[in-house]
């Protein structure tokens, strides 16, 4: 009797086969792990002489700060850094792969990245997920063309824009934006402008939080100013120190010593090649 | 065509975190200031302590809308009992009816997270923790709202009660002096606006002891 289904190898993508089942579980109460998401502040602007880049530094799982010092300012290349929202491991996940792209296609071409290379890989990557890829980035760079800054939703859209927020406190530091960008900022004037962007974030979102990170990208040359800023020291200590005495009580002790189980025959025939 | 469920809830979470301490000759009563819906927040200075007779104060996380009603019912029903009985309401009768008035609503509870705490008839600390229900037990200290789960661990290990099981019974009021259990209080808040993202802005610190109550504050994270 022939076969009529063929097996085939898995194909490439999402695998919906589970769909069903989770509906199931849904309904009987079963909740599904939730992911580590960076519940964000992110930004971009462009200045006189290229552009820059600022994030915060709290990655959150749900209502709890998991990391209180991450890094979401991503290199892409030597003159193309990336900003990640969203969930952390797709954020780290689609810049690593489009970053390891680039460099391969610089060692084709000869030449060095352009901004519009990479938001093309990252878009046409995130569209082909359809929102599952869930990374929201904030994409900047200065190239031959001159300075760029794109954002990145999670579905595959970009904006060019001259400035751009992003993540769960996009609406706080854009309202800063909004009130003071103007053209033809100084070095100084955007440093400072995206510090206050991002510390809107950082104070009036809660799920942005301790330091801010700067990334200053100029032609020819790139500065990663990490933890530019560290407005949240720890607000307390105790003098006198906290000593942990009580280690983990022993209720019972009983040794069962097992059984021999291997028979050790000595000249036994040696082991064939 | 599944039957569609309700997308709108009349319960809201503001945040924040309560925590009591008892002491042989004291209570400590503290609580974050911040108050906040889903990412924002909506103020800095708000105070989830209320004081509800002489020597009772009661600490509140959760829904601030069904805590305010709660306090204001309380307050009510004190306020009866002291015409007719012409006395404050000791800390244990305050308990009791804090219970009775959260069991009262039983099929539509009050979102509201509670730690009583303060000085019995003989000036010995107490604290009361309750569930949203009503369910109630008299303890050393206590911890709710959303920074409790991290909180409490840190005090069973630094004020371990007894077991209310073993005889004789012991007492569970914590030997450390007044000014230790509020750097405790102050260390425990502190280390809970680290990881906690509802928890922060400032602590409110409330004692009370045989000269009356005292409040202090400190500053906290503000991210």
């Amino acid at each position: 009797m022939s076969k009529s289904v063929i097996e085939m190898p898995p194909k490439g993508g999402f695998s919906f086969d589970l769909c069903k089942r989770n509906e199931m579980l849904a309904k009987k109460g079963v909740s599904p792990p939730s992911f580590r998401k960076t519940g964000t502040t992110i930004v971009g602007l462009i200045f006189q002489d290229g552009v820059i880049l600022g994030a915060d530094t709290r990655a959150t799982e749900g209502p709890i700060v998991c990391d209180k010092n991450c890094e979401k300012i991503h290199y892409m290349a030597p003159n193309i850094y990336c900003c990640g929202a969203g969930t952390a491991a797709d954020t780290e996940a689609v810049t690593d792969m489009v970053s390891s792209q680039l460099q391969l296609h610089r060692y084709h071409t000869g030449r060095e990245s352009r901004v519009v290379t990479a938001l093309t890989l990252l878009k046409r990557h995130l569209f082909n997920y359809q929102g599952y890829v869930s990374a929201a980035l904030v994409l900047g760079g200065v190239d031959v063309t001159g300075p760029h800054l794109h954002t990145i939703y999670p579905h595959g859209s970009t904006d060019t824009l001259p400035f751009a927020t992003m993540g769960s406190g996009s609406l706080a530091a854009m309202a800063v934006f909004e009130s003071k960008y103007k053209e033809g900022l100084t070095r100084d004037e955007g440093i400072k402008l995206v510090t206050e962007a991002i510390c809107s974030g950082i104070f009036n979102d809660l799920g942005s939080g301790s330091n801010v990170d700067i990334c200053v990208i100029t032609k020819g040359a790139k500065e990663y100013l990490r933890n530019h800023l560290q407005p949240n020291p720890r607000t307390y200590t105790s003098s006198k120190g906290y000593s942990f005495p009580k280690k983990t009580e022993v209720l019972l002790t009983k040794i069962t010593p097992l059984k021999e189980k291997v028979e050790i025959i000595e000249g036994g025939d040696a082991m064939e090649e | 065509m599944v039957k569609q469920q309700a997308n709108w809830s009349p319960y809201d979470n503001n945040g924040g975190s309560c925590v009591a301490i008892a002491g042989a000759d004291y209570c400590v009563i503290a609580a974050d200031t911040r108050m906040s819906t889903g990412y924002n927040i909506l103020t800095r200075e708000y105070s989830k302590i209320c004081k509800l007779a002489d020597k009772c104060v009661m600490a509140s996380s959760g829904f601030q809308a069904d805590v305010k009603a709660l306090q204001k019912q309380l307050a009510a029903r004190h306020l009866i009992y002291q015409h007719q009985h012409n006395k404050q309401m000791s800390c244990p009768a305050m308990a009791q009816l804090l219970s009775n008035t959260l069991y009262y609503k039983r099929f539509f509870p009050y979102y509201s997270f509670n730690v009583l705490g303060g000085l019995d008839n003989e000036g010995k600390g107490c604290v009361f923790t309750y569930d949203a229900v009503g369910s109630y037990e008299k303890v050393g200290y206590s911890s709710q709202g959303s920074g409790s789960t991290l909180i409490t661990p840190f005090l069973d290990n630094q004020l371990k009660s007894p077991s209310p099981l073993l005889l004789p019974v012991q007492d569970a009021v914590t030997p450390l002096v007044e000014a230790e259990a509020i750097d405790l209080v102050k260390t425990v808040f502190a280390s809970a606006s680290e990881r906690d993202i509802y928890t922060g802005d400032k602590i409110e610190i409330v004692v009370v002891n045989a000269t009356g109550i005292r409040r202090e504050y400190m500053e906290l994270r503000k991210d």
